[in-house]
């Protein structure tokens, strides 16, 4: 990046994209991650957020826009702090991956891709996750949950919600 | 955490470290890791690809294509640099072996990678995570960065002169990517719609160069195969079809998980034995042998073993491991609509006969199983299928149409039970049905 | 840039010839060629959507399948390369069934709104469908609908048309290096996307529109106009820069006349192939701007114009000329000509002036110095580069000017050169351009430098000289950096060379041919000096001597020694910023499109017609001579030639001594009045009979006067290039400037300040594109854009 611009990004972040852009052969590489440890951070790829990655990688932000829009963990809007994603795809469906969304509906009163009026949650139905087995399946931001039953799921969402508290914000 | 099964009838090879610590690298190394590579080593580039293929090991990302082979067909002189480029895209749905490779033994994946830099003459390997595993790709990374603390990875490796680097990345969400040629777009920052072959990638690849690309099941089995012996490894399948295999037992069985099973095993005999049968004793309805896209099979056509070859010949494929057991309580209807919802989201939507038809499967099947099917719907579907059936860009249309097929085919009274506005025979109360889209 | 660009057409490799089979026939071509090409080229077409020749591969619409033997699948013919032996089959029953598969694919999320879309009736999907057939309808679920969307005032994108064959993304970026269209989403869901979201930040061109096989990209100017075959179909040739682009126009005929709906370049067939720039595909609607004039303004007593009939204005025009002339000799008048009327009405025009007014008093708006190019390639024949050669030479060395903004077609050979030939691209400059991204090599230079180029250029320090040195042939483009002598050194430098060939860029488009057909006051069409012996002996009673220049007429009219002022199609008023003033006692006779600021001072104005409303000829920067055909029609107006023969006649003059028109024309009826000529055949009757021609019947059939410019003006001569046959048939024939004689003077009537470049852009064209909404409209639209850009970084 031009020397002198301000950076959106916090510093250890933007610290982080001063060494990806180098770590591979072609600094475009570099787009994918930086795009999703942007969006690990703001919570969404703002334009703003679009505009420095495409500074940074020496793209336009059409490009970058074209290459975002693709890929289905990135997402222009924000999302709940904490995003839950109840994979549906045929294993855990067999297993009643539908009984679990549903109770996540419930639980949070928000249908898939919606957020809780308090932002801390947002309910997604998504793809196959990689954990076929253990289906069903939900992935909550990164973190994997095997094998839940619709009775799992007050529990989780009160997890979560005692971290957030934990981490004192909300 | 996922949960680690067993079964007296398993070959532990791949899944051998599973459970031991191996994240960490001296307990890798105690293990007996990197010995192969030092091998590879010193017996140098011919011997290794003259092993692997020796050991019959095909890859095991789906299709399944002799490895020894891919890497004889790299040119031994390129004007730009060759690269080994790990799939761990793992995204079909039904699979997740690589998921527990990455998790319990990163170093068998990195430790295969340099082998094949070693056989190719590579001096770089790509290992590229779907970007829902980040948990994995932390787990990788830290280990990749214990290589080279180690003296496994960088200028020089294991003391010689020979320069090995590797590098990570990480997807953001897309199964076309899994396609070789479009993993090679997205690790150059791109969308991830595959490329037009000829070339390919062993000719021309990663940022120009020859390029291997391999599954990461495929890459974590080669120090295996080079410390025990092509010979012995081959023995242990069928002919053509070495070595053991991932198998990922999903749906309604007993005790689902990943199981390591010789190829060529039988599969019924996984899943009643090893699986210990359909679970809530319920009858079998169907199953599909290797992932969503391969041809579900009916409970008859199940007593054949499970390698390449004799999947092949019952009609169906072997595929990415991913065997998914389907009770009788199921909707057929509905598990071909979720089937092909996928497909449809995941097209990348170059191609017309993908990106439409998927489409219009997808908004067909939907109207169908939500009970305003028509009797011409059927045979329809199966002909919008046909129209995407080897007319596509990439094999992913042909990943959506070949189980679409399969279903109708082979379900079709189940189809025809939806007709005339009869609700669906397989909904309990309170079992949302997708909506028409 | 991308990598999908396939296989890239190298021209220095040339591959061995190949044998294979289609259908049944033996077919030869170069190993590798693209089957799809292969077969068109042997007449067998195969249907394509994606694939477009020229733009990389996509293989995405599967139409062009095709059975190879011994392959299992079906194979795409515009990703296949041709090898020995191979055996196709194009056409089966397997091939149709997957066509038709494919298009009813489709057709599912496809509206089928043809009666209203704009593409109907030239719609490439409709055309596909009527031979595959996908008659009847099995798609039942509702279409996935989105809103129409204006990215510009020139294009509108609507989705669900759309059927994503990624042309119009290739052709904004690999085509035009502007890379502002781009796609978003995947699935079915994707779409494409303009750079700044919802609006277009590009280059306005238009090409997208033309390239999109359906209705998907509409044009702002033409939407819902009309149906296609509602409409007349004229090619012609574009009337903005000096580049000469080929057009054609949608002509609708209505009780106001013929009426132009829509400019595109749909069937390429021009110098310009694929390309058409904003003011050629938008800038037409001058033509029936309200300010247009279509009816003659003569002053009254009170000092105001008023409309008055074309008897009465031309009478008026022609008693006072003749006057003056008669009174004060033809000294006393000037006459400025045109940078956009056509060959022969320039031609005309000087005629008129020399031989009928008497005085070599006549210029033009100078825009560049081509006489200094002529004098220095005199003698010199070959020298020239026709667009055409830019598009395929090896090397190119481009000094100076701006391309991109003010020769957009050149721009595009330059860059398709490079693209796809891989041609090497220097570029000597004293500011970045955009070509410099297809440069080999730049050089900074610094401003007002031009001049020593050759100099250092042959000192060979720089890697840039070196490299530019090396070339075994190179075409070197220049424009008005180079004046007068700075000219005779560049070319000399290029003569010595011997390797070298030229680009003299001028500003409109018949700059050129206004300098060729001799606006000169000391030169003669073909630039033989008006003092040569013998110089055009059979003109009656031409003058001899030098006449005024541009300024100096102004000078003297100033002085009051200028009686009358013959303006034709210029604004000097307003372009070289001149004093009004200066015109006071002077009479001036106009001839325009508008009541321009010089046409506001004229006592007699008479409305012409435009480009687009008459026949003739134009001669591009580049020497390229082409046919303009008459398109539209505007009740009240004028061609200028039609205006300069009733001029002509209204002041007595038997106009066969201008328009050599009619059996036993002009030249053997006035055998006996010009002594040297006195008994000699008809020459002009000897030339048609010799080359083949009739002779005009109608003194008023401009063409009449191409066959004199053919016969008269060296360089202009009927050859094997220059074929009249190839000209009629709408193509471009090169001229010869080295034909020229060659002793022309450096004079000092032609200095450096006579040459005011216009350095028009993308959205202007001179006094003629004030009058161009569309363009106005994109400029403005451009601004607001690069505003918002400014504002948000
Ligand atoms: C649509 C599509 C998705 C794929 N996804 C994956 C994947 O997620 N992981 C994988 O290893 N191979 C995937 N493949 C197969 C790869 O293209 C490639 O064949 C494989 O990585 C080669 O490795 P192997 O020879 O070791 O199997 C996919 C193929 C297609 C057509
Ligand atoms: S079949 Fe076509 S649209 Fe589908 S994923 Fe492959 S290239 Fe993309
Ligand atoms: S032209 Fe070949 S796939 Fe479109």
């Amino acid at each position: 990046m031009k020397p002198g611009v301000a950076s959106i990004f916090s510093p250890t972040l933007a610290a982080r994209f001063d060494v990806l852009v180098e770590k591979y052969p072609v600094k475009r590489s570099a787009l994918i991650p930086m795009l999703l440890y942007a969006q690990d951070e703001a919570g969404y790829l703002s334009e703003a957020v679009i505009a420095e990655i495409a500074r940074r990688l020496s793209l336009t932000e059409l490009e970058v826009r074209n290459v975002a829009s693709y890929y289905s963990m990135l997402r222009f809007k924000p999302a709940g702090r904490y995003n839950i994603q109840v994979c549906t795809n045929i294993c855990c469906m067999l297993k009643g991956a539908y009984d679990v969304l549903d109770r996540f509906r419930e639980e949070l009163h928000i249908d898939p891709n919606g957020t809780t009026p308090d932002g801390l949650f947002s309910l997604e139905e998504v793809e196959c996750i990689g954990a076929c087995c253990w289906g069903p399946a939900i992935q909550v931001n990164y973190d994997f949950h095997d094998e839940i039953k619709p009775d799992h799921v007050p529990g989780i969402v009160g997890g979560y919600r005692g971290k957030a508290q934990a981490e004192g914000k909300k | 955490m996922p949960r680690l099964v067993s079964h007296p009838d398993e070959v532990k090879i791949v899944s051998r470290r599973f459970g031991q610590g191996a994240t960490n690298i001296d307990r890798y190394i105690e293990l007996g890791g990197y010995e192969a590579a030092k091998k590879a080593l010193a017996q140098g580039p011919d011997w290794i690809i003259n092993e692997m293929k020796a050991s019959n090991l095909r890859g095991r990302g789906g299709a399944g294509f002799s490895t020894g082979m891919k890497w004889s067909f790299v040119p031994k002189q390129s004007a730009k640099p060759k690269s080994v480029l790990v799939n761990g895209d793992e995204s079909e749905p039904g699979t997740c072996k690589d998921h527990l490779i990455f998790l319990h033994d990163p170093h068998s994946v990195i430790e295969g990678t340099i082998i094949a830099g070693l056989a190719i003459g590579a001096k770089t390997g790509f290992i590229y995570l779907r970007g829902e595993y980040r948990y994995l790709l932390e787990i990788v990374e830290k280990a990749v960065a214990a290589a080279y603390a180690h003296g496994f990875l960088g200028k020089r490796i294991f003391g010689s002169d020979t320069e090995f680097q590797i590098i990570t990345q990480t997807g953001a969400g897309a199964y076309e990517v899994g396609e070789e040629s479009a993993l090679m777009e997205s690790l150059e920052g791109k969308r991830g719609i595959p490329r037009i072959k000829p070339p390919f990638p062993a000719v021309v690849g990663l940022y120009g160069g020859p390029t291997i690309i391999n599954n990461a099941e495929t890459i974590a089995t080669v120090p295996h195969i080079i410390s025990m012996g092509a010979a012995p490894y081959a023995e242990i399948g069928t002919p053509r079809n070495g070595g053991t295999r991932l198998f990922c037992l999903s749906g309604h069985v007993e005790r689902p998980g990943v199981y390591e099973l010789p190829m060529g095993y039988n599969l019924k005999k996984m899943i009643y034995e090893v699986g210990g049968g359909i679970a809530g004793g319920r009858a079998l309805k169907a199953v599909v042998p290797g992932g969503s896209s391969t041809p579900v099979l009916l409970p008859e056509e199940i007593d054949i073993g499970m390698d390449f070859d004799q999947v092949g010949k019952a009609g169906s494929m072997l595929g990415s491991g991913g065997v998914v057991v389907i009770d009788d309580h199921t909707c057929m209807v509905e598990f071909a609509l979720r089937t092909i919802a996928f497909y449809q989201h995941e097209s990348c939507g170059w191609c017309i006969p993908c990106r439409e038809g998927t489409d219009w499967l997808k908004k067909s099947l939907s109207r169908f199983h939500a009970g305003f099917g028509r009797a011409a719907d059927i045979d329809n579907i199966r002909r919008i299928a046909e129209n995407i059936l080897g007319r596509t860009f990439c094999p992913l249309g042909d990943a959506a149409a070949m189980p679409t097929i399969a279903f109708v085919k082979k379900f079709r009274k189940e189809f025809e039970d939806h007709l005339n506005g009869r609700p669906c025979p397989f909904a309990k109360e309170g079992v949302p049905q997708l909506a028409v889209v | 840039m991308t990598t999908r660009l396939g296989i890239l057409r190298d021209s220095e490799q040339k591959m061995p010839d190949v044998t294979f089979t289609v259908d049944g026939k033996k077919l030869t071509a170069p190993a590798g060629t693209l089957l799809i090409d292969a077969c068109r080229k042997a007449g067998i077409e195969i249907p394509a959507f994606c694939y477009y020749p020229g733009l990389s591969l996509q293989a995405a619409c599967r139409m062009c399948v095709v059975r190879q033997e011994k392959v299992p699948k079906l194979q795409t013919a515009c990703t296949t390369m041709v090898a020995e032996g191979q055996s196709f089959i194009t056409e089966s029953e397997e091939i149709a069934a997957a066509r038709k598969g494919t298009i009813e694919l489709l057709l599912g999320n496809h509206p089928l709104d043809c009666p209203v879309c704009d593409a109907g009736g030239e719609c490439e999907l409709q055309d596909m469908n009527f031979k595959y057939g996908a008659g009847e309808s099995l798609y039942t679920e509702a279409k996935r609908h989105r809103d129409e969307q204006q990215w510009s005032p020139a294009v509108f994108y609507d989705r669900p048309r759309c059927i994503l064959c990624y042309r119009c993304t290739r052709i904004c970026g690999e085509g035009m290096d502007v890379w502002a269209l781009g796609i978003e989403n995947r699935n079915a869901s994707s779409v494409i996307a303009p750079n700044l979201g919802n609006r277009l930040d590009c280059e306005q061109c238009g090409m997208c529109i033309d390239i999109c096989p359906v209705g998907a990209l509409t044009s702002g100017a033409y939407r819902y106009k009309t149906r296609p075959w509602e409409m007349n179909h004229v090619s012609t040739v574009c009337t903005h820069c000096g580049d000469g682009c080929k057009v054609t126009l949608g002509i609708r005929t209505s009780t106001e006349g013929a009426e132009i709906i829509r400019g595109d370049n749909r069937d390429k067939s021009g110098i310009n192939n694929d390309f058409l720039c904003a003011k050629g595909r938008f800038g037409f609607d001058f033509v029936d701007h309200p300010d247009r004039l279509t009816k003659p303004l003569v002053r009254n007593s009170a000092g105001t114009l008023e409309p008055a009939t074309w008897e009465h204005a031309l009478r008026i025009a022609a008693t006072k000329l003749k006057e003056i002339r008669d009174t004060r000799s033809g000294a006393a008048i000037g006459v400025i000509g045109s940078n956009r009327t056509t060959n022969e009405e320039n031609y005309l025009l000087q005629k008129f002036a020399r031989t009928v007014l008497g005085t070599n008093n006549i210029d033009h708006e100078r825009t560049t110095d081509y006489a200094a190019f002529a004098r220095a390639l005199a003698g010199h024949p070959g020298k020239t580069a026709t667009l055409r050669e830019i598009g395929r030479a090896p090397a190119i060395l481009l000094i100076g000017g701006d391309p991109t903004n003010e020769h957009p077609l050149l721009a595009w050979q330059i860059r398709t050169n490079v693209r796809l030939n891989r041609a090497r691209l220097y570029i000597a400059n004293s500011k970045p351009i955009k070509l410099d991204r297809q440069a080999k090599a730049t050089q900074e230079i610094p401003a007002g430098g031009y001049k020593n180029l050759a100099e250092f250029l042959d000192s060979g320090q720089s890697d840039f000289s070196k490299a530019v040195l090396a070339e075994e042939s190179l075409i070197v483009i220049f424009g008005e950096e180079f004046r007068s002598a700075a000219v005779d050194e560049l070319v000399a430098w290029g003569l010595k060379r011997g390797n070298i060939r030229f680009a003299y860029l001028g500003d409109h488009s018949n700059s050129r041919g206004a300098a060729d057909m001799g606006l000169f006051p000391d030169l003669l069409p073909g630039y033989v000096p008006v003092t040569a012996p013998g110089a055009f002996a059979e003109y009656p009673n031409l003058p001899s001597t030098h006449g005024r220049t541009l300024p100096q007429m102004f000078e003297a009219a100033a002085n009051g020694e200028l009686g009358a002022l013959f303006v034709v199609g210029a604004n000097p008023i307003s372009r070289l910023e001149l004093d009004p003033e200066a015109l006071r006692d002077t009479l001036v006779i106009v001839q325009d499109l508008f009541l321009t600021e010089t046409a506001a001072l004229a006592d007699v104005v008479l409305p012409a017609a435009s480009l687009y409303e008459k026949s003739g000829t134009v001669t591009n920067s580049f020497g390229d001579v082409q046919l303009a055909r008459k398109a539209a029609d505007r009740p009240g107006v004028r061609p200028d030639f039609e205006i300069l023969v009733r001029l002509a006649g209204a002041m007595g003059v038997d106009v066969k001594t201008l328009v050599p028109f009619a059996h036993g024309s002009v030249t053997g009826d006035l055998g006996q009045s010009r002594g040297a000529q006195a008994g000699e055949a008809d020459r002009h009757s000897v030339w048609l009979e010799a080359n083949g021609l009739e002779p005009k019947l109608s003194p008023f059939d401009s063409l009449a006067l191409l066959d004199e410019i053919q016969r008269l003006v060296p360089g202009y001569a009927p050859s094997e290039s220059f074929d009249r046959f190839s000209l009629f048939a709408g193509n471009d024939v090169p001229s010869e400037l080295g034909n020229s004689p060659g002793f022309v003077p450096i004079s000092t009537l032609r200095g450096p300040d006579l040459i005011a470049p216009n350095h028009d852009g993308l959205f202007t064209s001179a006094t003629l594109g004030r009058y161009c909404r569309g363009l106005t409209e994109l400029e403005q639209h451009q601004e607001t854009v690069k505003e918002a850009v400014a504002a948000a970084d």
